[in-house]
């Protein structure tokens, strides 16, 4: 018991360290864009969350329940739940991503139509649902579990791949805040997901972002919603730990 | 209908100018991407956005292919008097959208 409470003070002393240095990637970008997330009349990304605020309250399926008719006010039993994924499902024994939650809950529980990955509809509810989180610390769950799935998503960020056999971490730690061609190699932390990028011209899910990482480094990119995705989402999220939550970002 | 978000500032005094900031889903398809299939992407932009103040037009703007999808138009205005707003977007394939709000003057 000594022992994990000793392993565990060095993590917070170790976490706190690392807190002053990590740079969000709002840091590194133009004014202009910092503009565009800074206020929500500007932000693109809020019509997703206006279209998710209304398939909140839509009814679907078969029994006609809406999000709401369970959950209520979303603003009250959604506040800091987007900013504890990924976390442990206790039905399949596995972690799983904010999105599959929404899925999830959508297929069993409104037996509605399942929201495919990356539709409009499923990043909407997501962007709704994680502003209802905006500002709040990234509070990776304590529990247990998830430590084995951690580990394999640090793995596989340290992990060479692709043709040009680059790990995440040598550009995201190694070379973070220096230039790759025009723009900064931002630290990759995932704290605005989903975000409007200006180069999709729309709203994306970090397994978005990610996949284009690993084609970038000519990778076959892991399908969404893999378990190698939600295993690099869970590391990200627990190394990114305690910064704010921007949900609904913009990223050039 | 596309989502659109309009803001308008909650004080306003008349003869004193503010600024109208509007934001709309559109892909705006510029016409020169292309498809999978080794056409090209047909055209598919607003060409058109235009405010019009209690009937009179206050502010108008053509749109070309070069506009970014999801356009965030702002303008600025003044009135004397409170009245009715009335913000108009059209574009390719019959695209036509207006919402109408009221301009408070406290």
């Amino acid at each position: 018991m000594r022992h994990v409470l000793a392993l565990l003070l060095a993590l917070q002393c170790l976490t706190a360290a690392l807190a002053q240095e990590r740079r969000s990637g709002f840091d590194d970008m133009a004014r202009e864009t910092q503009a565009m997330q800074r206020e929500d009349a500007a932000n693109p990304a809020m019509l997703w969350v206006d279209e998710g605020a209304a398939i909140w309250s839509r009814p679907a399926g078969a029994q006609g329940l809406s999000c709401a008719n369970c959950h209520g006010a979303a603003e009250a039993s959604m506040a800091g739940i987007a900013a504890r994924y990924p976390a442990w499902d206790e039905g399949r024994f596995t972690a799983i991503d904010l999105a599959g939650r929404i899925a999830q809950c959508r297929e069993q529980r409104q037996h509605a139509p399942a929201l495919a990955r990356e539709s409009e509809g499923l990043l909407a509810l997501a962007a709704f649902i994680g502003l209802q989180s905006r500002a709040m610390p990234l509070a990776p769950p304590a529990d247990g579990r998830l430590q084995a799935t951690r580990a394999w998503g640090e793995a596989l960020y340290r992990q060479r791949r692709g043709q040009l056999d680059l790990s995440c971490a040598q550009c995201h730690d190694d070379n973070a805040g220096r230039r790759l061609a025009g723009s900064t190699i931002p630290q990759a932390h995932p704290t605005a997901y989903p975000l409007y990028r200006l180069e999709w011209q729309g709203l994306g899910s970090l397994q978005r972002r990610l996949r284009g990482c690993m084609s970038g480094v000519r990778a076959e990119p892991f399908a969404y919603g893999a378990a190698e995705m939600i295993a690099i989402e869970a590391w990200l999220a627990q190394r990114a730990a305690g910064m704010a939550v921007e949900t609904p970002g913009v990223r050039p | 209908m596309a989502r659109v978000l309009i803001n308008i500032p909650r004080q306003i005094r008349a003869g004193e100018t503010f600024a109208i900031r509007t934001l709309i889903q559109h892909g705006m398809e510029s016409g020169y991407r292309p498809d999978g299939a080794g056409g090209v992407l047909a055209r598919d932009i607003i060409t058109s956005f235009t405010a019009s103040f209690e009937g009179e037009e206050v502010f108008g703007l053509e749109l070309s292919p070069a506009v970014a999808a999801n356009p965030f138009i702002t303008f600025s205005m003044r009135v004397q008097g409170s009245g009715t707003l009335r913000l108009r977007w059209r574009g390719d394939g019959g695209f036509d959208q207006s919402e109408v709000r009221q301009i408070i003057v406290t």
